[in-house]
């Protein structure tokens, strides 16, 4: 008897009663959660030199011996329910955390090394005739926008159509058999797609053909199933009620598709396709095999190589020359510009979806 | 301008599932017709089929007659879209075009048609259709306006005003105020009363009373069992439905007693 009443008093004086018998409802100050971690971090700091740590190992013990304390102090305060609710708030923290350090570690090396060469003159100026220092990725930046435009040419209207084709028009066995394809095609290694494109033309123009109109096809490859995708996704999100309406009114199908369901999509079209130059512009694999490398300009995508800017990054690096230091700098540099030229493509992308959407107007 | 339809021996397949069978009924042109019926009795499919929005749907098919005025709408030389020139349509729930505006959603018939007419002629025309639904007055100096950003019963009736722009022959009315309050509801009926003097007009609603408000004609679909075709009990003036029906059923249904 006198055991159960003590029980009771233990559990923070809250009347037992139904279901929930042993919940605490003690309150903790917000301070004391980050007090658990900087004890941790106080507690794993000491431990630095008897266990030889590094900076990371510093953070990963830190974390858990924090976590672990928010927990127990938790549960002996606030009772197990908050303190389940604590130990997933910090495992999910912890994810993210962990997600942001490849991400965050890359973009501070690359901008790091990369922002030494960001001057004119790498905008201005190719190769040619460049042996040590200076010299520029001109024709390399040139060489990725004609290919990337090209294979948008190619792309966006393939792509666009299929995507129509399999939310307007086709159904069954048919439906199904494309969503498959763009789904097999979306999996396609991408150097697998530069031997398409050089087997294709090796056919007719023979071996050892390099064309920028090769990469284009290549990248075509790579980027149509992604087009298709995007686009069929949000072409889905298009009420049916608009296309009734639309018919209702004696509005023959396809005029339908292309003056009122295009427009009520077109803000998640144009994010789709922008995404999907994103996701090729920087490619490199397939335009290895079919565009080669040059130093010289070549804006010709019909005629003999062309440079682009992933695979000048690579010669750079693999073949910088004596001293290496210069060709380096410039393989950072390239790879900068190629990460700031997908950042813009995206915050274009953030543009185009706020631009275009439907306006409520209220 | 408004047109009598017969219909005769209709039956309406979804794929092979017989969802409506053997409808026989003439309407009344400058008249309103209602549908009243349980759930899923089939009375919007039947509506449907009268503009042929029910072929749309994977599947939908229909067998029999419907005759609009000696045409046979389902001709074999008969374009659907011609059909849905002649027989307007307004849905359950308002549904203006959300990238156009006030202005372009009541001029959608024709822009989208891509028929040409003078601006002028065209501004003349946004003006009749909106004053014909009861809308002029409330958005006349916002035309430019997103069609979105009008409230529910506003947007209906945008609606209405969309599909008599076209100047059809006959308006199908699905269900038109069953997502508007009372108030827009008594908006929309004044506005039925006045549009039957120009259009024939068929409504399709879950509400009785509405029916006896505004219709002369009311017909009853019903439906013995779930997986069972949706049939047409009865069809009489609606004086008649709703004070001395011809079919038990139809005075159960009335009465509350199923349904």
């Amino acid at each position: 008897m006198s055991q159960i009443s003590t029980a009771s008093v233990a559990t923070g004086g809250s009347a037992p009663s139904g279901p929930r018998r042993s919940e605490r409802t003690g309150r903790l100050p917000n301070w004391a959660l980050w007090a658990c971690f900087a004890g941790a971090a106080v507690v794993v700091g000491a431990l630095w030199p008897v266990f030889d740590l590094n900076i990371a190992l510093f953070v990963l013990y830190t974390v858990v011996l924090g976590t672990l304390a928010v927990y127990l102090l938790t549960r002996t305060t606030e009772g197990s329910r908050r303190a389940t609710d604590r130990l997933v708030t910090c495992l999910v923290v912890s994810a993210f955390g962990l997600a942001m350090v490849p991400l965050v570690s890359l973009v501070w090396e690359v901008v790091s090394r990369g922002a030494a060469r960001l001057d004119g003159e790498f905008f201005s100026s190719s190769l040619v005739g460049i042996v040590g220092e200076g010299g520029g990725a001109y024709h390399a930046i040139m060489g990725t926008l004609i290919i990337t435009a090209l294979t948008t040419l190619i792309s966006v209207p393939i792509g666009l159509m299929t995507a129509i084709f399999l939310v307007e028009y086709a159904r069954g066995r048919l439906k199904r058999a494309i969503t498959f394809m763009v789904d097999v095609m979306t999996g396609i290694p991408s150097i697998v797609a530069g031997l398409f494109a050089y087997a294709l033309f090796a056919i007719f123009l023979g071996p050892g053909i390099r064309l920028g109109i090769m990469g284009a096809i290549a990248l075509s490859v790579l980027m149509i199933p992604v087009v298709v995708r995007s686009a069929e996704e949000v072409l889905k999100l298009v009420p049916n009620e608009l296309r009734e309406a639309s018919y209702a009114l004696g509005v023959p199908k396809w005029r339908t598709i292309v003056k009122v369901v295009i427009p009520t999509a077109i803000a998640g079209l144009g994010t789709g396709v922008t995404l999907a130059i994103a996701r090729v512009v920087g490619e490199t694999a397939p335009l290895l095999i079919t565009l080669g490398i040059t130093n010289a300009t070549n804006v010709n995508a019909f005629d003999s190589r062309m440079a682009t800017l992933p695979v000048y990054a690579y010669y750079q690096l693999t073949q910088p020359g004596v001293p290496p230091q210069f060709a380096t700098d410039r393989a950072w540099t390239a790879a900068l510009v190629l990460i700031i030229l997908v950042m813009g493509l995206n915050v274009v992308a953030r543009f185009i979806s706020r631009f275009f959407a439907p306006k409520s107007g209220r | 301008m408004a047109k009598r339809i017969d219909v005769s021996d209709l039956n309406i397949y979804y794929g092979n599932f017989l969802a409506v069978e053997g409808v026989n009924v003439s309407i009344e042109p400058r008249s309103i017709t209602a549908l009243i019926g349980p759930s899923g009795c089939g009375k919007s499919t039947f509506l449907r089929s009268i503009n042929r929005m029910h072929e749309v749907i994977p599947g939908g098919r229909v067998e029999g007659k419907i005759v609009m005025d000696g045409q046979d709408l389902y001709g074999p030389d008969v374009d659907p879209v011609d059909v849905r020139r002649q027989i307007g349509m307004v849905f359950q729930r308002p549904n203006p075009f959300p990238t156009m505006s006030i202005y372009e959603n009541v001029a959608a018939g024709i822009r989208l048609n891509a028929k040409k007419m003078k601006k002028s002629d065209l501004d003349d025309l946004v003006e009749r259709s909106l004053r014909g639904a009861n809308l002029w007055i409330e958005v006349k100096d916002r035309l430019n306006r997103p069609g979105a950003g009008l409230s529910g019963g506003q947007q209906q009736r945008l609606c209405i005003a969309r599909a008599i722009a076209v100047e059809p022959d006959v308006l199908l009315m699905d269900e038109p105020a069953s997502a508007l309050d009372p108030i827009s509801t008594l908006a929309i009926e004044d506005l039925m009363a006045d549009l039957k003097e120009r259009f024939t007009i068929v409504i399709v609603t879950h509400n009785m009373q509405q029916a006896a408000r505004v219709s002369e004609q009311t017909g009853f679909f019903n439906l013995n069992g779930v997986g069972q075709p949706g049939r047409l009990i009865e069809f009489n003036p609606t004086e008649k439905i709703f004070s001395n029906p011809d079919e038990k059923a139809t005075e159960d249904y009335i009465s509350g007693r199923f349904g």
